[in-house]
């Protein structure tokens, strides 16, 4: 195929075509328009959320600029986070160093906005210009008596999945630091939901109804002080593993709470989440009310899901997300909704998450590993995809196709998570799959 | 004080700043390499440098906007980014065949000191006699030196200085707009078109970044200042600039015009963008100058409606209380109209730091009332201002929408960016046509405010 460069082939397979192990993990290639972002990005989407910290990025003023407000994360709370700081260092602190710069700015910035915590986020150029970021975080901490945490995330040192990694070990810091180290019974951490247009409030809701108690989200709706003490949590639930399991085994390591893989994506995952966690903490009571709310939301849901099955018979969907864990519960929710996934595709899957991917697909249906545009054009042109499911960045791909599109990424207005977010889910494919202005479209 | 402008000196109470008022330097380069014919803009440096700035911009312009990045690694940045910037350029070259490659250096390869001028001298020794070699330009914007604005500033003068030849009298004229909207610089093709002037506009993003549907994403798509004409800018009658700050927030900065005036004697005729009527009509004159006619008909129709849109609408704009912010030749062209209309603006905030904002505001427009001015702005700091000053309207990009949604005034959204409504790249400023625009928006918005709030809900003005 022409658009795939040389060496991406391996990126890239057919279900019951190809022989090869799809390959990821990969760096990208330079010279590859990729849709990643880099180490600072992945930190800084997973740190995002968490509303009554200060979040102050350390470097020139673009890592900020770019990163304002840029996620529909939620806060039932406080707002700092939707705030944009940065120290935006000049060619004067390049020369003389910024430490200086960025102390003077958390102190003013501590006594303006008063957070529970704050994160300094180190972008590319802070450690080649000499700034010792630790030891001002350290004096900040010790003059504020608020703790400053460092995120080291120069953005070439890795990829956005080691941005991840990063975000993680902040997060140990404030692990475990409040609070006695008993457990609470029935109690869980929901980790790795972001609470995008508030689809926390509705697991919270969900698993308050099973009697289970949740001790900290983290990181959607996040707040410092329940993230001390989500040490004291029977068990984490995981959601979005590329970006979070890394803390769910570092919690376990370190304080023995086991975890367990979930999404809350389409009836099928949504309803196991809640199973497993009954099954976990083995309380019929639980399962019962479990049993009992996925009755009711699914028979509600079920009719409502037939119309939209109806039209959609035989539409063909195209999958590129970030998290390998979202685009799993996709084709499931394609499915039911009667729709075939034709491509599918992640910027930070593993090889255990494409095994998954590979035996959930039909034959034909083409994975791919951190894709790009004119790849990504080749691929869905050549299985007729309908729809595109992705982010801002995919966006304009389906547009100039003339194919639907459907915003999953981090900036969606829509709940899809859920019982509800499943019939949203339902209505968007529907709203992009029948839009009369299609006809317009069929060039010949 | 001078000129009935009263100035506060403010001493920046926060070192941080709070919501930028700007974006990073290779931003506006890469704007500018898109405005190219068959041009792909690359990012030296960090992945997400390049991913970041697509997705700022696609969200602004609703179109595929392709920038490759070198992709730094922890090894690149230790050892140097000349083995990335090769394999690069190769795979661009395999995967898009484009003629030129626009490169962006970013701060972090610029600290670690990259010398581009080499590396790329290398690379085409290396591949002489590759007849898909293209051609490669290279911009400095490192990302702690200026804003978006020097970035895209920089760019065209890197361009220029790489393709200018001298040659023959050409009849055209050199336009460089500045960073206008796609509409607004088909609007300036269609009047160069007009008045019969053959004009090289650099950069050209008039169709690249505002596309037709055609079915296909294009790799390159349809549009562009060429090669040829770069190298005609350097025979040409004239250069027009609009702008008067430009890229002089480093003096030792040549603008394009200023450029090709000192190494080819195009002579320069240095306009403010032309919003409002006196701006359009200085830039008529210099056209009539230059072609020796009249202005068509069609214009001098055009201005005579305006005036009569002004006239009609004059009591619902005049003593109106305004916040402008935006690039600072932005807000400059922005306030002199503002001005003909009656708007009072009580503030003029810019992110750009040239330190010339006030300077060239006083000279040039002479402001009826006082303004508060200030670079070096950020919305936090344009936040607190409004709660003390209480404008009737705010008049800049989108992301000022939060201030306007707190204060319960409305926003008209003009600019870059505009994030959250459609048709960011449609929105005409300039010109007679752009100005009618942007007069009947601002009345009618300011319209709807009173009649929103009118107890009664009242059916005609």
């Amino acid at each position: 195929m022409e658009s795939i460069l040389k060496g991406r082939q391996n990126q890239v397979m057919t279900k019951g075509t190809d022989s090869h192990e799809l390959s990821c993990d990969k760096s990208s290639l330079a010279g590859s328009v990729s849709q990643r972002a880099c180490v600072f990005c992945g930190s800084r989407v997973v740190l995002y959320p968490i509303s009554d910290a200060l979040h102050l990025v350390h470097g020139p003023i673009g890592c900020a600029a770019y990163t304002w407000d840029i996620r529909g994360s939620l806060s039932s709370g406080p707002q700092i986070h939707r705030l944009s700081f940065s120290t935006d260092i000049k060619e004067k602190q390049v020369i003389f160093g910024g430490e200086k710069t960025l102390k003077s700015a958390l102190i003013e910035l501590i006594a303006e906005y008063k957070p529970k915590a704050a994160f300094v986020y180190s972008t590319c150029i802070v450690d080649l210009i000499g700034d010792d970021v630790e030891s001002v975080c350290k004096n900040v901490t010790k003059e504020t008596g608020i703790e400053v945490i460092t995120v080291q995330a120069p953005g070439f040192a890795g990829t956005k999945k080691d941005g991840y990694k990063v975000a993680c070990d902040a997060l140990m810091k404030l692990v475990g630091t409040k609070g006695t180290e008993e457990t609470i019974p029935n109690s869980i951490n929901i980790i790795g939901d972001f609470n995008l247009a508030g689809e926390l409030y509705l697991l919270r809701d969900y698993y308050e109804k099973m009697g289970v108690h949740i001790v900290a989200t983290i990181t959607g709706d996040g707040r410092v002080d329940a993230i001390r003490q989500s040490h004291k949590a029977a068990l984490n639930i995981v959601q979005c593993s590329g970006s979070m399991s890394n803390l769910a085994m570092q919690m376990e390591k370190k304080y023995q709470i086991p975890n367990l893989r979930v999404s809350y994506f389409g009836i099928e995952d949504m309803s196991d989440a809640l199973y497993n966690v009954a099954r976990f903490f083995d309380s019929q009571d639980m399962m019962d009310k479990a049993i009992e709310l996925v009755r009711t939301e699914v028979s509600d849901l079920l009719p409502k899901l037939e119309f939209y099955k109806k039209a959609l018979k035989g539409k063909k969907a195209a999958i590129y997300v970030g998290g390998a864990f979202k685009a799993i519960s996709l084709i499931k929710a394609l499915r039911m909704i009667g729709v075939k996934t034709v491509v599918v595709g992640s910027q930070t899957g593993n090889k255990e998450d494409y095994l998954t991917m590979k035996n959930l697909s039909d034959e034909g249906t083409i994975l791919v590993d951190d894709t790009n545009p004119l790849e990504l054009t080749q691929l869905v042109k050549r299985t007729n995809a309908d729809i595109l499911i992705g982010g801002v960045k995919e966006r304009p791909i389906a547009y100039k196709l003339g194919l639907g599109f459907c915003d999953h990424n981090h900036e969606r207005k829509l709940a899809l998570a859920g019982y509800e977010g499943m019939l949203n889910f339902a209505k968007e494919i529907y709203a992009t799959a029948m839009s009369p202005v299609f006809q317009f479209t069929k060039i010949k | 004080m001078q000129k009935g402008i009263e100035i506060i000196e403010k001493e920046k109470a926060f070192t941080s700043t709070r919501n930028a008022c700007k974006v990073c330097t290779p931003l506006g380069s890469s704007v500018v390499f898109k405005g190219i014919e068959g041009c792909v803009p690359l990012i030296h440096g960090s992945q997400g440098c390049a991913t970041y700035i697509r997705r700022y911009l696609i969200s602004h312009y609703k179109e595929p906007v392709d920038i490759a990045s070198t992709n730094f690694s922890e090894e690149t940045a230790i050892f140097g980014g000349e083995k990335n910037l090769f394999i690069a350029i190769k795979n661009i070259t395999e995967q898009y065949n484009p003629k030129i490659i626009g490169i962006s250096t970013t701060c972090l390869s610029e600290v670690i000191g990259d010398d581009m001028r080499k590396i790329i001298h290398k690379y085409k020794m290396e591949n002489e006699g590759n007849p898909n070699l293209p051609e490669l330009v290279f911009v400095n914007t490192p990302s702690f030196m200026g804003t978006h604005i020097n970035g895209f500033h920089n760019a065209i003068v890197s361009l220029v200085k790489a393709f200018a030849t001298r040659d023959k009298v050409a009849h055209s004229v050199n336009i460089f707009p500045g960073f206008l909207s796609p509409a607004d610089l088909q609007l300036l093709k269609e009047i160069f078109e007009d008045v019969a002037i053959n004009a090289i506009m650099v950069p050209d993003y008039s169709d690249i970044l505002d596309n037709e549907y055609t079915g296909e994403y294009e790799k390159l798509p349809k549009g562009g200042t060429t090669i040829k004409e770069m190298q005609d800018t350097a025979c040409a009658k004239a250069s027009i600039e609009f702008g008067y700050i430009l890229n002089k927030s480093n003096p030792q900065s040549q603008s394009a015009a200023e450029f090709l005036e000192t190494e080819f004697d195009v002579p320069r005729i240095n306009l403010n963008i032309p919003i409002g009527i006196k701006a359009t009509d200085a830039f008529f004159e210099s056209l009539e100058k230059l072609t020796n006619a009249k202005t068509p008909e069609k214009y001098r129709k055009q201005r005579g409606k305006l005036v009569d849109a002004y006239v009609d609408g004059h009591k619902y704009v005049f003593g109106k209380k305004a916040v402008v912010y935006g690039e600072e030749d932005f807000v400059i062209a922005m306030i002199s109209f503002l001005e003909e209309i009656g708007i009072e603006t009580i503030l003029c905030a810019s992110g750009g730091d040239s330190g010339l904002l006030k300077k060239v505001i006083q000279e040039k427009i002479n402001p009826r009332t006082d303004i508060l001015i200030h670079d070096n702005f950020d919305f936090e700091e344009i936040a607190t201002v409004c709660k003390e000053l209480k404008p009737d309207i705010l008049i800049g990009n989108s992301k000022g929408y939060y201030i306007a949604r707190e204060l319960g005034i409305p926003l008209v959204r003009v600019g870059f960016p505009i994030h959250d409504r459609l048709g960011g790249s449609r929105i005409k400023h300039i010109g007679y046509e752009g100005t009618q625009q942007l007069f009947d928006t601002i009345a009618n918005t300011l319209i709807q405010q009173m009649q929103d709030h009118s107890p009664v809900g009242y059916k005609y003005m």
